[in-house]
């Protein structure tokens, strides 16, 4: 049976490639911690030794529009290209044309008919940031073959949060039960609270500095009662109202399953906080020593962060 | 009205690195032309025969206007993006680095700790 190596759920900051490659005068402050702690945060990755990614995104309106938006989509090819030209236009962010993996795609689309989860197809699926994202953060060398899967968290009625963790779950159980010897890593992102278009954009924080603590509370504690408590598509909108993308943070915790995460870090930047947490479902000796060579140098816990009674992170 | 149009619009805009150059030069005369060429369309062969403007939704469009746009629903994503694509460079030269973004952010203040209108259809 296949080995799940490790989850990772993070936020996507596209700004990453285009603040940490400027060295001029105008190199933001934050950008070589940012940098410091996002290439600590790929030692988790690559001591997994993956074989072949499954990665959680969503389209942010590139590919897919109001005309015919999939709730829950997996992409069924061989190559994907990637990075569409207003990408590259706000964020300066390069082409890519990645490998896929049909013989896994096919079945995990397979499984997740099985279990509940009549996903939509495509054969001709261009990636948008993000999946290039975390590509750039935790493989820049886009040498492993993926199987996307994306989910809805643009354009309402979107589904609920446990459908989420569902679907995380139900993905697990995919991928223990997928007969291969290969090594899987699923990589997820999304957002912590985040703000597009409103009053509470681009400021000195994140829009809900309380939400983040706690969210990062309940993904490292593997706490889903907490979040199926206080998580709902209004309480998100109140931390800001582009937070819906914690819900494939949730989908990730899902694979993850109900347990503490063993790679938990965080940055404050302006506009959001970034998140960097990972999971090793059987962890080794190995994996955890890696863990904690890159926490050295970022900073990370070795297991939950907790909220402080203020809410904000101890 | 139609939300739907207005974020068509926005949506087949943002992704063509011509019309984005259209829309800067002249609004009025590329929402016509747009709607010719592209908004009354499903695909190259297919018409749509009944989707429109209203005078306020064009208006808005024509004036880049985020805070209507915002008030009225259509979503957020497309049009920051697109008017960030069209305005970003020139304040920044001006204005300094995301003054752009941050005008926009301090002109919808009133909306801070209201429900803001659902982007909903
Ligand atoms: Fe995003």
């Amino acid at each position: 049976m296949a080995d799940l190596t490790a989850v990772l759920a993070s936020t996507h900051h596209p700004f990453y490639l285009k603040a940490t490659t400027d060295h001029s005068e105008q190199r933001m402050p934050h950008a070589d911690e940012w940098q410091r702690k996002v290439e600590a945060y790929r030692e988790t990755l690559t001591a997994a030794r993956p074989d072949v990614l499954i990665m959680v995104g969503a389209d942010h309106f590139h590919q897919f529009f109001l005309d015919n938006y999939p709730t829950f989509l997996i992409g069924k090819q061989e190559k994907y290209d990637a990075t569409f030209y207003n990408e590259e236009r706000e964020f300066g962010i390069p082409k890519y044309v990645l490998d896929g993996d049909m013989e896994l795609s096919n079945y995990m689309h397979q499984g997740l008919l099985d279990a509940g989860f009549d996903f939509s197809f495509s054969h001709e699926l261009k990636i948008d940031h993000s999946i290039i994202c975390p590509i750039i953060t935790v493989r820049p060398d886009a040498d492993l073959p993926i199987v996307p899967i994306y989910t809805n968290i643009f354009a309402p009625p979107m589904p609920s949060p446990k459908r989420f963790w569902d679907l995380g779950r139900a993905i697990r159980g995919i991928i223990d039960a997928y007969p291969s010897d290969k090594k899987i890593a699923a990589i997820g992102t999304g957002h912590l609270s985040l703000e597009l278009g409103g009053p509470r954009m681009f400021g000195d924080h994140g829009p809900d500095p309380e939400f983040d603590a706690r969210a990062i509370e309940w993904l490292s504690t593997g706490n889903i009662d907490s979040v199926l408590e206080n998580v709902t598509h209004e309480s998100m909108a109140s931390a800001g109202n582009a937070t819906h993308g914690f819900m494939d943070l949730i989908l990730m915790m899902g694979i993850a399953g109900p347990r503490e995460a063993d790679y938990v870090d965080q940055l404050d930047l302006f506009h959001t906080r970034e998140m960097f947490m990972t999971w090793y479902p059987n962890k080794t000796e190995a994996l955890a020593a890696a863990a904690a060579s890159a926490a050295e140098s970022s900073g990370a816990s070795l297991g939950p962060v907790y909220a402080a009674k203020d809410g904000v992170s101890a | 009205m139609s939300k739907y149009y207005v974020n068509k619009f926005l949506y087949s805009i943002d992704r063509d690195p011509e019309w984005v150059a259209r829309y800067k030069d002249d609004p009025a005369g590329t929402i016509d032309a747009w709607e010719k060429e592209c908004g009354t369309w499903l695909n190259s062969a297919e018409k749509t025969t009944w989707l429109s403007f209203t005078a306020e939704e064009r208006h808005a469009l024509e004036t880049y206007d985020y805070e209507w746009l915002f008030a009225y629903g259509a979503h957020f994503f497309l049009y920051l993006t697109l008017f960030i694509g069209l305005f970003d460079e020139d304040w920044a030269r001006e204005q300094g680095p995301l003054s752009y973004q941050r005008e926009w952010a301090r002109r919808l203040e009133p909306w801070t700790h209201k429900d803001y209108p659902s982007v909903a259809l």
